[in-house]
């Protein structure tokens, strides 16, 4: 006997209705449950997991690429060196993450799906998702070749083919020959892009910083000018063949 | 009148009872009302509210639920049920992998052999293997999902705050996983991603020694972050040991603690998010 038949449906404003999760939720589990472990069983059945042959250390694949879920990573690693691409940007990426909740604090639009009451942060989390993560990814894993060159679907996957090595620091674009004054030059740029971000958001949401709070404000524009800040050098690398913004003995950005 | 001897039923007795079907009902009875049988089952099967109630909260897997819900949180279209599958997918690589364990050893000089026996000789072992990869792939990409969800919906508003970062843990320790079973086939493959990715940790600053400031640490190739990682400078024989019992052992108790914490705090915040 199911239970609107056995009780009336009362209306009672306000009082969302509650369902038993035994029979409801739990055959829904059950059933989802099924589907995916045939799904599984079928799919290992039909395709086979790769075994190449026997590891050999004197012989390099070309190209070498990591598991497909870190080919993003892989991937900024043209536009990065490895402390950023390999090291810094994922402890970013999981601390940035696991600071959401604390800095998103826009009340509206908990529990339920909706675009229109926290547009940022959708638009955030999805390109940086969708496009720095996803797209990269696929990115790698179809259209990166030997030499992690970039290959279309139908050209063929060349191990001689040669790029020219064009690209040239940033300083140097503007005419900077002195290795200190480039350092400081670059190190000047990096310092106004993020001094300059920063002021202009702390200007622009100067009626937020009471409520939202300065260190909560501060994070949150860092966080925004790094991810932003590996597009602008995606870019800077792509289209204007820069290499470098900072070039120090220590580090290089 | 009183006849304590037991009755004895004559035969026309007995078919009548066969006949009319009460046998059942008589042999129905002792059995559920057995010592046995009542110290297992607490309750009938009868579909009653107390049932419905008992069904939940009287057994030790399903007890993770609540005993009632929303209605909004029964839609797939609203849950995408991406974190039940991943939990599902978790087990069948606990399993999968399990099986694979009986044949598998992480020793530089069997190991890829072994995979070669699995999947030429073990009776189901290719299946085994194939179950346990893919299961593993489509894991990280369902955990990738549930994030999207999760933050689509804003479910990581407060009360929540806390169980998304343990989520982020968790996806953190779903890569991971991943990552050092990749180096277990002991392939070409295998042997290049991991040694892709673990260059990386070469690069840290101040542990790495390609990092910046190593001078400063006074860290060598063979002695940082890498090295410590891969138990070598090279990814060799013991950085197969090294990954295995990362993969077998380490991540998955720290993981399955993390899941615990996850399950149990989710129905602490209030059960899955809806609409206040």
């Amino acid at each position: 006997m199911s239970e609107a038949a056995a009780a009336p449906k009362r209306k009672v404003e306000g009082v969302p209705e509650k369902l038993h999760v035994w029979p409801y939720l739990v055959r829904l589990e059950f059933l989802c449950a099924l589907v995916v472990i045939v799904a599984l069983a079928v799919w290992s059945i039909v395709i086979d997991a790769p075994l190449e042959e026997a590891a050999n250390p004197t012989k390099t694949p070309n190209p070498s690429k990591a598991p497909w879920y870190f080919l993003g990573l892989q991937d900024i690693l043209v536009y990065f060196d490895p402390w950023f691409a390999g090291v810094v940007a994922p402890v970013l990426i999981i601390v940035g993450l696991m600071l959401i909740p604390y800095l998103d604090v826009n009340p509206k639009g908990n529990g339920y799906y909706t675009y229109h009451e926290r547009k940022v942060a959708i638009w955030v989390y999805c390109f940086g998702f969708l496009v720095l993560w996803i797209a990269l990814i696929i990115m790698g894993v179809f259209l990166r070749g030997p030499g992690w060159n970039l290959f279309m679907p139908w050209q063929y996957w060349d191990p001689h083919k040669v790029v020219a090595l064009v690209s040239v620091d940033l300083p140097y674009a503007f005419g900077f020959r002195d290795y200190t004054w480039s350092a400081i030059f670059g190190g000047g740029v990096l310092l106004a892009y993020f001094g300059i971000g920063t002021g202009a958001y702390f200007f622009l949401e100067r009626k937020a910083l009471k409520s939202v709070g300065f260190l909560r404000m501060f994070l949150k524009i860092q966080l925004a000018l790094i991810m932003m800040g590996i597009v602008i050098k995606i870019v800077l690398r792509i289209g204007f063949n820069i290499k470098y913004i900072m070039v120090t003995p220590w580090i290089s950005v | 009148m009183a006849n304590k001897a037991p009755q004895i039923p004559s035969i026309a007795e007995f078919i009548h009872k066969i006949k009319s079907g009460e046998i059942f009902t008589e042999i129905a009875k002792e059995i559920t009302e057995s010592q046995l049988w009542t110290s297992t089952f607490r309750h009938g099967y009868a579909d009653t509210p107390r049932n419905r109630v008992l069904q939940i909260a009287s057994n030790v897997w399903l007890h993770l639920h609540p005993v009632k819900m929303h209605r909004h949180a029964l839609r797939i279209k609203f849950t995408w049920c991406m974190g039940g599958i991943t939990f599902l997918l978790f087990l069948s690589t606990v399993v999968t992998g399990v099986i694979l364990m009986f044949y598998y050893r992480p020793v530089g000089e069997y190991a890829y052999y072994d995979m070669k026996y699995l999947q030429y000789d073990v009776p189901f072992g290719m299946l085994m293997r194939n179950m346990h990869r893919w299961a593993a792939h489509a894991m990280v990409i369902t955990v990738w999902l549930h994030m999207f969800r999760v933050f689509l919906t804003g479910s990581y508003k407060p009360p929540r705050e806390f169980n998304w970062v343990i989520g982020v843990f968790l996806v953190t320790f779903t890569l991971l996983l991943s990552f050092t079973g990749y180096l277990l086939p002991w392939d070409q493959l295998a042997m290049w991603a991991v040694t892709v990715g673990t260059n990386m940790a070469r690069a840290t600053p101040f542990l790495g020694n390609e990092g910046p400031f190593a001078e400063y640490v006074g860290v060598t190739p063979r002695y940082d972050a890498r090295s410590l990682l891969i138990g070598g400078s090279l990814v060799g024989p013991p950085a197969l040991l090294r990954f295995y019992v990362l993969h077998c052992i380490f991540i998955p108790l720290i993981a399955g603690a993390l899941m615990i914490v996850h399950f149990w705090r989710i129905r602490k915040d209030g059960g899955i998010s809806g609409p206040l």
